[in-house]
């Protein structure tokens, strides 16, 4: 029997900004299928024309709320290397520091809060919290109301008094009942605590749920974390102000670092539970094989700066940029499409991983190993499990960075700036993938020409392709509409994408 | 929610994206330690962000984000139709914010620097209450989470809430925090509204006003001292442009 299926998601949800699926197969053939992003352009690149250097970052750090810091980052890096600046090392590891911790919250939220719930089959990630609370809040009250009841027992037995409407209940004779409130309430708690689970599992694949309804707590700590690395670096997480073209302005003071070295440490028993809950999902089966694209790591995995390459072979120097994105513009999309040596090609956590695996924390090639990721994966859907890959990388790495500061007498931050006319090139890996910003500067400053390049828009034709694979692997017999469109809108929020980025 | 043992109304509430980074929604998101309370005390309608539930049926529509194609607007008047109460949040809601930079240049030049010969569907970018009626501004980029979350409660306790009405300089003095033209630098905190808690001076950075102006701003003593310590008119005119909220002043 040939299928016929539909699939049309006008503004996807649970995603960074507003991109449409359509998805036409008849009798079995795949007439359509197609990922559009259709959000309103925004032109950054007219707004930097004339810009003074010391606004830059400022500027295209509002391109994303996401990954403000990876734009200010590529952005004063593209400026230093126009202007010949090299930073103080203690600068450079703050940066990476403020980088990795943008890495962790950007992560974290999006393998919690935007992918796992399609795991789960839940509209979000908020209603697990509800169900919790709702369950323990029943509790709570039905407890007060035993404890008041065996309160007024006791009251009547010993003769303090009664309450209103209870007045003219018989006296107990001769029971002991003090002991009875302590084990109605314990009763209670158990009670709750396995209603708990049952109750958040009805809409949810059983296994780990229902012994570990804590995992939004554990998302809001990692993410939490994350955020407060930023915040102590960058002076605050969304949209900088610390990291400025010369360094980083204000350094946060070794106490500081050290407690905050203390919070990373915690975070062990978070991240394995985070592993044994990502054991538990079904990762759907389909590879498309392309090409990978990300920075190249020479003594550590790559996040700022360093060589361009693919898993293709392509090796070229960060200004040479251009040759390894190739954008040009499509009718129907608003971002631009680009391709390397194939018909496209995929930036992100997934290409960083593939192409660097052998530079990874041994934490982080532990889980990789645990959760059956081995380079190079060509299956989309393991994004995620790279991204997961990547956050245990992050962490155990921002311990190291900790202690070198520590070991360190931090000194100068900041370098002075002396302008001067030329071009500057930046690529940093945000947690989506590589981000170019490149700006020609004049004699005083000021930017004569811009060009941004973000993750999401070298990742939008790799989707868009993904897509018609993807729409052909699964046409087959049994496949429901709802279920294609589920595996569709999957497959876009497994590359995370940054939707207003991509339209900057 | 009970305070007092008093059942409080959950305001129903929906959260829009317009022209912007949609930052300020992830800030609903952030405060990870009275993230769990903030939603229990509301009542999440549709925020596509970060759910696929959506709906029709709410009272507070928090829209995000300037206006800079025909198509928000359409949007935009539906929700002002459905929603109660509507709040413009982030500077991008309340003046355009950093789009508006791009109204300096002509469409055509705009879509010729970023499209070449393939122009995109755009328009001057405007602030939402220059298309439909803003009952209440919450201004910031990103917008400061402690202050959404004092907005929520009062909308919660119906009381009426009041911003700031001195500018960032005073929270400088409570951070003790070093003035930034002492550092050289420009600064707008003598002339724009509190209630962020001076994070950037803190930072390193000079104020560049994305909170728009203090009440009763001493514009002419700003211009001053910015000049007497060497700053020209077109840098100052430039940081008044940057986020919007200054438009108009010289």
């Amino acid at each position: 029997m040939k299928v016929d299926l539909n699939v049309d998601v006008h503004h996807l949800t649970r995603v960074e900004g507003h991109g449409n699926i359509k998805v036409r197969v008849e009798k079995g053939e795949v007439k359509e299928a197609r990922w559009d992003v259709v959000e309103t352009p925004r032109y950054f690149e007219a707004m930097l024309k004339g810009k003074h250097y010391s606004a830059a970052g400022i500027l295209t750090a509002r391109i994303c709320g996401i990954c403000s810091i990876g734009h200010c980052l590529a952005s004063i890096r593209a400026s230093e290397d126009a202007f010949g600046i090299t930073i103080p090392d203690a600068a450079k590891k703050l940066r990476m520091l403020a980088k990795h911790g943008e890495t962790l919250q950007s992560h974290v939220l999006h393998l919690f809060f935007l992918a796992a719930p399609d795991f789960f089959n839940l509209p979000n990630a908020i209603s697990l919290l509800e169900k919790e609370t709702m369950v323990y809040d029943l509790a709570r009250r039905m407890r007060s109301l035993a404890g008041n009841l065996v309160e007024n027992a006791v009251r009547q037995k010993s003769g303090l008094g009664t309450i209103k409407g209870m007045g003219r209940a018989v006296p107990s004779q001769g029971t002991d009942v003090s002991g009875l409130k302590d084990e109605l309430e314990n009763t209670l708690f158990d009670l709750a605590d396995t209603l708990a689970p049952e109750i958040i599992g009805l809409s949810i694949v059983k296994p780990l749920m229902q012994k570990k309804p804590e995992i939004v707590h554990i998302a809001r700590r990692l993410k939490g974390l994350g955020n407060k690395i930023c915040d102590v670096v960058a002076g605050r997480t969304t949209h900088p102000v610390s990291l400025q073209v010369g360094g980083v302005a204000v350094e946060p003071g070794k106490s500081t670092l050290a407690s905050l070295r203390e919070e990373l440490k915690a975070t062990a028993n978070d991240l394995a539970m985070t592993v044994e809950l990502f054991k538990t999902f079904n990762i759907p089966d389909f590879v498309r094989e392309t090409e990978f694209v990300s920075l190249k790591g020479v003594d550590e995995y790559p996040f700022i700066g360093g060589n361009l390459i693919s898993s293709d072979g392509v090796d070229k120097p960060e200004r040479d940029y251009l040759a390894m994105t190739n954008e040009f513009v499509d009718d129907n999309n608003t971002s631009k499409w680009c391709k390397l040596s194939r018909d496209s090609f995929a930036v992100g956590a997934l290409a960083r991983f593939n192409n660097n695996y052998d530079l990874l924390h041994p934490e982080a090639k532990k889980v990789a190993s645990v959760l059956g990721l081995k380079p190079v994966n060509h299956n989309p859907f393991m994004n995620n499990v790279a991204q997961l890959v990547e956050t245990a990388h992050v962490v155990y790495e921002s311990i190291r960075y900790i202690d070198e500061l520590l070991d360190s007498d931090l000194g100068q931050t900041m370098t002075p700036v002396a302008p001067k006319a030329g071009l500057g090139v930046g690529a940093v890996e945000v947690p989506r993938g590589i981000l170019y910003h490149s700006y020609e500067y004049d004699k005083n400053g000021r930017i004569v020409r811009a060009n941004c390049i973000i993750p999401t828009t070298q990742n939008n034709l790799n989707i868009h392709l993904d897509m018609k694979a993807l729409a052909k692997h699964f046409a087959m017999e049994g496949m429901t509409d709802k279920q294609l469109e589920l595996l569709c809108s999957m497959l876009v929020r497994a590359y995370d994408p940054c939707i207003s980025c991509s339209v900057h | 929610m009970k305070y007092l043992g008093i059942k409080q109304a959950k305001p129903k509430i929906a959260v829009f994206d317009f022209t912007s980074c949609e930052g300020c929604e992830l800030q609903l998101a952030n405060k990870e330690e009275t993230l769990a309370d903030f939603l229990t005390a509301i009542e999440v309608i549709s925020f596509r962000e970060v759910s696929s539930a959506s709906g029709d049926n709410y009272d507070i529509a928090l829209i995000e984000g300037a206006v800079s194609r025909k198509d928000e607007i359409e949007r935009l008047n539906k929700i002002r139709s459905i929603a109660k109460v509507l709040v413009a949040m982030g500077s991008c809601a309340c003046y355009g914010g950093v789009n508006k930079q791009k109204n300096a240049f002509s469409m055509e030049e705009v879509n010729k620097i970023v499209y070449g010969n393939k122009p995109k569907d755009t328009m001057p970018v405007k602030a939402i209450k220059d298309v439909v009626k803003v009952d209440l501004e919450i201004p910031g980029c990103p917008v400061s989470k402690d202050e959404v979350e004092r907005i929520v409660q009062m909308l919660v306790f119906e009381v009426p809430f009041k911003f700031p009405v001195y500018p960032v300089c005073v929270e400088c003095k409570q951070r003790l925090t070093v003035c930034r033209f002492e550092k050289g630098e420009m600064c707008m905190g003598s002339i724009t509204r509190a209630g962020c808690n001076a994070p950037c001076p803190a930072g390193g950075l000079g104020c560049w006003g994305c909170r728009g102006p203090a009440s009763d701003p001493n514009y002419e003593e700003f211009f001053t001292i910015a000049r007497s310590r060497g700053f020209s008119d077109q840098e100052i005119t430039e940081r008044l442009n940057f986020f919007g909220g200054f438009e108009g002043v010289k």
